[in-house]
């Protein structure tokens, strides 16, 4: 059972957290944020973690991390592939905190988890928060977890001072959309499309209007993903939003590479495409 | 254990049944799940809608279904054998029964596209009719594994006009199927309904499903009355993901007619699993006899998965049961004592599937053989003689080139 004492004297996320600094920061000089992602163990770990310093080089503002599960349902073929990949070879939920660990060495910048809710019950919501804070993480992100279900998780990530991102997607009514912002920390994930994960020609079309409509409920930043494979498509989601959200692009540019590929020729290729994106968004 | 522990750290949202269920999907389909639950109940409080699914059941269906006596098969088994004959419905198992309902709801909810996964093909199958018989277009979703097994049932999908994509991705079988029909739903959500096939997935799926399919209850329970003057001692079906058990069970549940820890009188729920090549090989799909609780399609629910919580792959001789998942209700009737599940052999269920087609001329679909596989067990349970109502699901017609093929092997 959760211990509620825990919550009025715990660590409490949002005002001091390493994303709160960062879009304080941001803000202050008119800049955005750009969240590149990885998929940890893909295809193995070294890998991994090889592009995940190679976007932080790239000017990553923070990283979401990866950790893949066998039924990714809100992600398109490219991230799927990538889940697969990591199971095949082997990927454990240990080395996800080995590699927050070492990541959290190499840098000071937000590092966000992202999985699915399975993973985090059967290891426990209030075990697997803590052990992402413990290992040196600022966040969750659960794209199959929504309001209904995420008061639990809610308060095991503010017992262990990690924001919960919450999601706000097209298809969300006004009314849904203030209960989503309504306790939500960190930044408010903006969904681009009413879709999965990876591109597609009209990713932009509706992302004025739903950056609008959350806006006019909440201060939090706002952050749009899903489908934002390009320099100028960053750009133009940044001109409305708070920062942007690279994952498929990042990681088709280094799986087109092969299986033969080197982590270090992988991590090129990601770092290569992320410095492109970099390059298009105020800093 | 661990149903236990989750018990105190899943939140209790909308559609559980007892501590099973849920709604664990993207924010994307929020939206559309509030909308399907005002409109499924909208439509079954509107007699006018009520009235032309049960016309529909009546005159296109073939409703009601018969529940036959097997005299031989009873002589045999050591018990008295009611078959209820799922498998005399318009193509050929009880899974139009949801289909009609729920393409007739997407009908009269604006939806111009309905979408589907399948397993053994049967659901696809009703899907794609109900589509046809009421204009909607039609996709289906199918793994590639099952494309090869149940090639019959992809040419009478295509022939009904529906769209048939094949899955490759993971185990190429029901549980990408399912994965993909989620992910296109994501994707099509304002003008397109999901239908799901059995009383699994997001909340109000399991209530929904279990609606539509409680006709099969509602029947058998009035005939079995008629023909022996007294409620049967044991209610018998196959799970896969569950819907013509429930469908089976409701009425008595709804009834509080069930036999359960602490009452002895009543009806006797008995589920059965597929155990596959046997529990002991892991290969099999019995998540309510050897899986934990978990969250899988939106729901958790007894589920096949590693120690950190990644699915596993299922596996039976029947198509229809190949998942590794199963419906939230069927969790809480396991936990509650409400139901028994047993498990049947690919093995036995073709040793059940000869033995009714020889006694009683009647050839059951692999998934319904399970259930019949089941019944010795069910003996030791009720004792000699017990009067038992099985759930004959579907027809055997799909099966045969694989049991061809399979015995042929032997």
């Amino acid at each position: 059972m959760v211990n509620l004492s825990a919550i009025q004297t715990g660590v409490s996320p949002s005002s001091e957290g390493r994303l709160a600094l960062l879009f304080s920061a941001l803000g202050a000089r008119g800049g955005k944020a750009f969240i590149p992602y990885v998929m940890l163990g893909d295809p193995d770990l070294n890998s991994s973690l090889a592009m995940g310093q190679a976007l932080l080089d790239a000017g990553a503002d923070a990283l979401e991390l990866g950790i893949p599960f066998s039924d990714p349902i809100a992600d398109g073929p490219v991230i799927a592939a990538a889940s697969q990949r990591s199971l095949a070879g082997g990927f454990h939920l240990e080395q996800a905190f080995t590699a927050l660990t070492v990541l959290r060495k190499a840098t000071d910048r937000a590092l966000c988890v992202m999985t699915y809710v399975n993973p985090i019950l059967q290891r426990g919501p209030e075990a697997f928060s803590a052990a992402v804070a413990e290992a040196g993480g600022d966040a969750l992100i659960v794209p199959d977890l929504p309001l209904e279900e995420g008061n639990t998780l809610a308060r095991t990530c503010a017992c262990n001072g990690l924001d919960l991102v919450r999601f706000v997607a097209p298809t969300s009514t006004d009314e849904r959309i203030r209960r989503v912002v309504a306790d939500a920390s960190g930044f408010i994930y903006v969904v681009s499309v009413a879709g999965v994960t990876g591109s597609r020609a009209d990713t932009l079309a509706r992302v004025p209007e739903t950056v609008a409509r959350t806006r006019t409920f909440t201060d939090l930043p706002l952050c749009v993903g899903f489908g934002i494979d390009s320099p100028d498509k960053a750009r133009v989601a940044a001109e409305v939003a708070d920062g942007v959200i690279v994952a498929s692009a990042l990681v088709r540019a280094a799986a087109e590479l092969g299986p033969g590929a080197t982590g270090q020729a992988r991590a090129r290729a990601a770092g290569s495409l992320a410095r492109a994106i970099r390059a298009a968004l105020p800093r | 254990m661990s149903a236990r522990t989750h018990g105190e750290t899943i939140d209790a949202g909308p559609g559980r049944f007892g501590i099973y269920g849920g709604q664990y999907v993207p924010e994307t389909l929020m939206p559309a799940l509030e909308e399907l639950d005002a409109g499924f109940r909208e439509a079954m409080a509107d007699p006018a809608f009520t009235r032309e699914f049960e016309r529909l059941l009546h005159d296109y269906v073939g409703r009601p279904t018969p529940l036959y006596w097997a005299q031989e098969l009873s002589r045999r088994t050591g018990l008295r054998i009611y078959l209820k004959r799922e498998d005399l419905c318009h193509t050929g198992a009880h899974k139009i029964n949801n289909a009609l309902g729920q393409v007739l709801l997407a009908k009269r909810m604006g939806k111009h596209r309905v979408i589907a996964e399948t397993g053994a093909g049967q659901h696809g199958v009703a899907t794609a009719t109900a589509a046809a018989l009421l204009g909607l277009k039609c996709c289906i979703f199918m793994g590639e594994e099952d494309m090869e097994r149940q090639a019959l049932n992809v040419f009478r999908m295509r022939l009904l006009g529906a769209k048939v994509s094949a899955v490759a991705s993971g185990s190429r079988t029901l549980k990408d199927a399912m994965n993909e029909a989620i992910r296109d739903w994501v994707t099509t959500v304002e003008d397109t309904h999901y239908v799901i096939g059995t009383v699994a997935g997001p909340h109000p799926y399991p209530r929904l499903v279990r609606t539509l399919q409680a006709v099969i209850g509602r029947e058998a329970r009035a005939q079995i009355q008629s023909a022996e003057g007294r409620q049967p001692d044991g209610a018998v079906a196959c799970i896969g993901g569950g819907s013509n058990s429930i469908g089976l069970f409701a009425e008595w549940i709804d009834r509080n007619e069930v036999a359960r820890p602490g009452r002895k009188s009543g009806v006797r729920l008995f589920g059965v699993e597929a155990a596959g090549m046997g529990l002991h090989t892991g290969q099999h799909a019995a998540s309510l006899t050897a899986g934990r609780p978990g969250v899988l399609h939106g729901s958790y629910s007894y589920l096949l998965q590693d120690s950190e919580g990644q699915v596993q792959t299922a596996y039976s001789i029947s198509a229809g049961l190949d998942y590794p998942g199963v419906g939230p209700e069927h969790s809480w009737l396991r936990d509650s004592g409400q139901a028994v599940y047993l498990t049947a052999t690919d093995d036995q269920a073709l040793a059940a599937m000869r033995q009714l087609a020889e006694t009683e001329g009647i050839i059951p679909a692999l998934e319904s053989a399970h259930a019949l596989a089941a019944l010795g067990e069910v003996r030791d349970h009720l004792g000699r003689d017990a009067l038992v109502v099985v759930s004959l699901s579907g027809r055997g017609d799909k099966d045969m080139a694989q049991v061809a093929a399979r015995l042929q092997g032997d």
